[in-house]
């Protein structure tokens, strides 16, 4: 834009200047997706890598790219590029259907009036998809299934009701996660941990444990931080999460330290009639976790429309408005915490009998990498949130094969950057007005407060 | 509030510009250390310059929500650490020893070393500087009035989008210089810079954001807290004795050690 302005209003050198401040964009990314996909370097040679991506002859291929999209982007270019796009669009309309499952289920969830079927018909494909996905990968990309996106799913979840739903920001939210893996190892084994219970429960009776155990703690650190906002509230959060994963690193009589813990028994289902035990097969785990994830999906889907839910909007939204309105601001942060906190307590307990785990995996960089996928698919919107776990971390198990593992990270640092910037809302927006209940009775207020004021809520 | 935010976060994947330093030999060492600060400085300024424009201008065009920068920092940091690490090499990069004489000052069984006393001197001089220039210049009262209240600021004639730069670039330069110094003594990795990253942002948060003074006082008390927990503990409980003073002080003081008034985000 700022190019046709500049030449329109004068001669040619301030066309000039603009032209070539308009080519720096593409100029410069491009110069750095030669480097990023260029030879490396090492200690030694530490410009080598880059030296061999510019002076040679592959950067021709980017200067190509380069140059196209700088001629896209003038006024001429802009008007080529419109008609092609028209007439792609044109030739792609018989594909129109496809994209109707995701469009039905965006217009399901906001229009209350349109039928059942249309309601049902996105998620039910999702679920249908997510049910078929597994049998199209390898063993190690249902491994992945298993590891990096069914339990980040369950995770992302949890942290998005803290932090989307609340809008509250938590840096140590794997803390949970830890203490859910640690309860059951406490709870299901003898000798998985030299600190165990005097009995012994099966890992599926255990969730109970982990889940109060995760709970409370999230009270526990909730309920003096929670007056503190924003940056504070994160650092706090932050260091709950490390003091965590320090003591259980470091106190190895009580839980094994930094050698991590072995033995905690797989998940087993023993009732008269029906036995089966979850084995090293990453299929039953991923199909476990599938129907674990519908399930929280569709609890905080009907606790988004309840009271809490609402009020947990309306928290986000403006604390202060909400508590002069009568929502019990403290109340909805806290039941957020222990909410958030026990879906990551029970992911802990899936993670804890998948036979082996070690503090790292409770690293501030996994509070960080949830954090990351529920505000890459959109926080506050659930199904953005599983797109963007889906996403992100897919995107990392296919660029396994590609690139070196530990390059794959400046790709996807690249995608994070580039989605916040085209994005900032996240992959699927949360719709805005979601304070107001999208079904039932057209006026409520933001929580069926007292009419009458209560004393308890404002002093 | 977000520049201090960014640029903390910026300033952890900044820390390893400063490990191309002190490659040249036959100078005096002084003239190394000159140059390995400007070096590192310049790099980290550059690197700050460079993020601000990719991962923070974008989001401020579109009026993002504030988790949205902390994010995309993110993502900017795990792009510039691991592109580092595939250029620069992912050993650690031994840094040579620049003092190897004896103690420059001893007082009775404590001897400071030639090179803490230089990292003591360096880090005074710097945050002189940048306390003077927060406090007295034309470009640190710009600074403030964009904290409190940017489009105010901008009403009175400050240009906003320049002041933002200009303190990312200025976070840079500290945290490079810092990034180097700190090279000298723990040796030069790619992944260096997350640590550090962290612990000034909380040091930063401790003091009380948006106070030079106050972050100071912040990273003096963290690491004295660090040092002295670990030795009267157990070593590896000196994080979680400065984490747990840390939660114990903002408890107290929910907006940090000299911050005055709470900081209402809204």
């Amino acid at each position: 834009m700022r190019a046709t302005v500049g030449a329109s209003r004068s001669g040619a050198a301030p066309a000039a200047r603009a032209g070539a401040r308009a080519a720096t964009c593409p100029c410069v990314l491009g110069l750095l997706a030669a480097v990023v996909t260029g030879p490396r370097g090492d200690g030694d040679h530490p410009w080598r890598g880059v030296e061999r991506s510019v002076l040679a002859p592959r950067i021709a291929v980017f200067a190509v790219l380069v140059a196209l999209v700088v001629g896209a982007r003038t006024p001429a270019g802009r008007v080529s590029l419109a008609g092609l796009t028209a007439a792609a669009r044109r030739r792609l309309t018989p594909l129109a259907p496809l994209a109707l499952v995701p469009a039905g289920a965006r217009a399901g969830a906001r229009a209350p009036g349109r039928a059942w079927t249309a309601r049902r018909a996105g998620p039910g494909a999702a679920f249908v998809l997510a049910a078929l996905a597994p049998l199209a990968v390898s063993r190690a990309g249902q491994q992945s299934m298993v590891n990096d996106i069914g339990l980040y799913a369950l995770l992302a979840l949890g942290l998005n009701v803290v932090v989307g739903c609340a809008g509250l920001l938590d840096l140590g939210y794997v803390a949970f996660f830890a203490i859910g893996a640690y309860t059951t190892a406490y709870v299901t084994s003898p000798t998985a941990m030299p600190w165990h219970a005097p009995f012994t429960v099966n890992p599926f009776l255990a969730v109970p444990f982990a889940v109060a155990a995760a709970a409370l703690a999230g009270v526990v650190l909730g309920g003096p931080t929670l007056r503190l906002g924003g940056d504070y509230l994160a650092i706090v959060t932050l260091g709950f999460g490390e003091i965590v994963q320090l003591l259980a690193n470091n106190a190895g009589g009580i839980t094994g330290g930094a050698r991590g813990v072995f033995g905690v028994p797989p998940l087993s289902v023993s009732l008269p009639g029906l036995h089966y035990a979850w084995g090293l097969d990453p299929l039953p785990y991923y199909y476990l976790l599938l129907g674990l994830v519908t399930v929280v999906m569709v609890v905080f889907g009907r606790l988004e429309a309840a009271p809490l839910g609402r009020a947990w909007a309306a928290v986000r939204e403006d604390e202060f408005a909400a508590g002069l309105t009568g929502v019990r601001t403290v109340r909805a942060k806290l039941a957020a915490f222990a909410i958030g906190a026990s879906v990551s307590g029970f992911a802990g307990v899936l993670y804890a009998s998948k036979q082996f785990f070690n503090p790292d995996s409770f690293s501030l960089q996994a509070s960080i990498l949830v954090l990351t996928l529920v505000v890459f698919g959109g926080r506050g919107n659930r199904w953005g949130v599983l797109l963007g776990v889906v996403v992100l971390q897919g995107l990392a198990y296919a660029l396994r094969g590609i690139v070196p593992p530990p390059d794959r990270y400046i790709y996807f640092g690249a995608v994070i950057v580039a989605m916040m910037a085209l994005r900032p809302a996240g992959l699927v927006p949360a719709p805005a007005g979601r304070a107001l209940p999208r079904s039932g009775p057209p006026v409520v207020p933001a929580q069926p407060g007292p009419a009458v004021p209560d004393p308890a809520v404002t002093p | 509030m977000l520049g201090s935010f960014g640029g903390l976060f910026a300033a952890r994947q900044l820390v390893p510009g400063g490990a191309d330093g002190p490659t040249p030999a036959g100078l005096t060492a002084i003239a190394l250390v000159v140059a390995g600060l400007a070096a590192g400085a310049a790099a980290g300024g550059a690197s700050a310059f460079a993020v601000e424009r990719a991962a923070y201008r974008p989001l401020r065009r579109r009026g993002a929500p504030p988790l949205a920068y902390l994010i995309s920092a993110i993502g900017a940091s795990l792009f510039a650490y691991n592109l580092a690490g595939k250029e620069f090499g992912r050993q650690s990069v031994p840094v040579p020893e620049l003092f190897t004489d004896g103690p420059v000052l001893s007082v009775g069984s404590v001897a400071v070393s030639t090179q803490s006393a230089l990292i003591i001197g360096v880090a005074a001089v710097m945050l002189l500087g940048v306390d003077r220039l927060v406090s007295s210049t034309r470009f640190g009262q710009a600074v403030r009035a964009v904290a409190q209240d940017a489009q105010t600021a901008s009403l009175m004639g400050v240009d906003v989008e320049k002041i933002i730069t200009g303190t990312f670039v200025l976070g840079g330069l500290l945290a490079g210089a810092g990034g180097f110094l700190y090279a000298m003594t723990f040796n030069a990795s790619y992944t260096m810079g997350f640590v550090p990253g962290i612990k000034a942002f909380t040091a930063a948060v401790l003091g009380g954001i948006g106070n030079v003074r106050g972050a100071v006082l912040g990273g003096l008390l963290l690491g004295l807290l660090e040092s002295y927990g670990g030795y009267l503990l157990d070593a590896s409980y000196r994080d979680v004795i400065a984490f747990g003073v840390l939660v114990v002080i903002l408890l107290a003081r929910p907006a940090g050690i000299l911050g005055a008034r709470a900081v209402r985000a809204a």
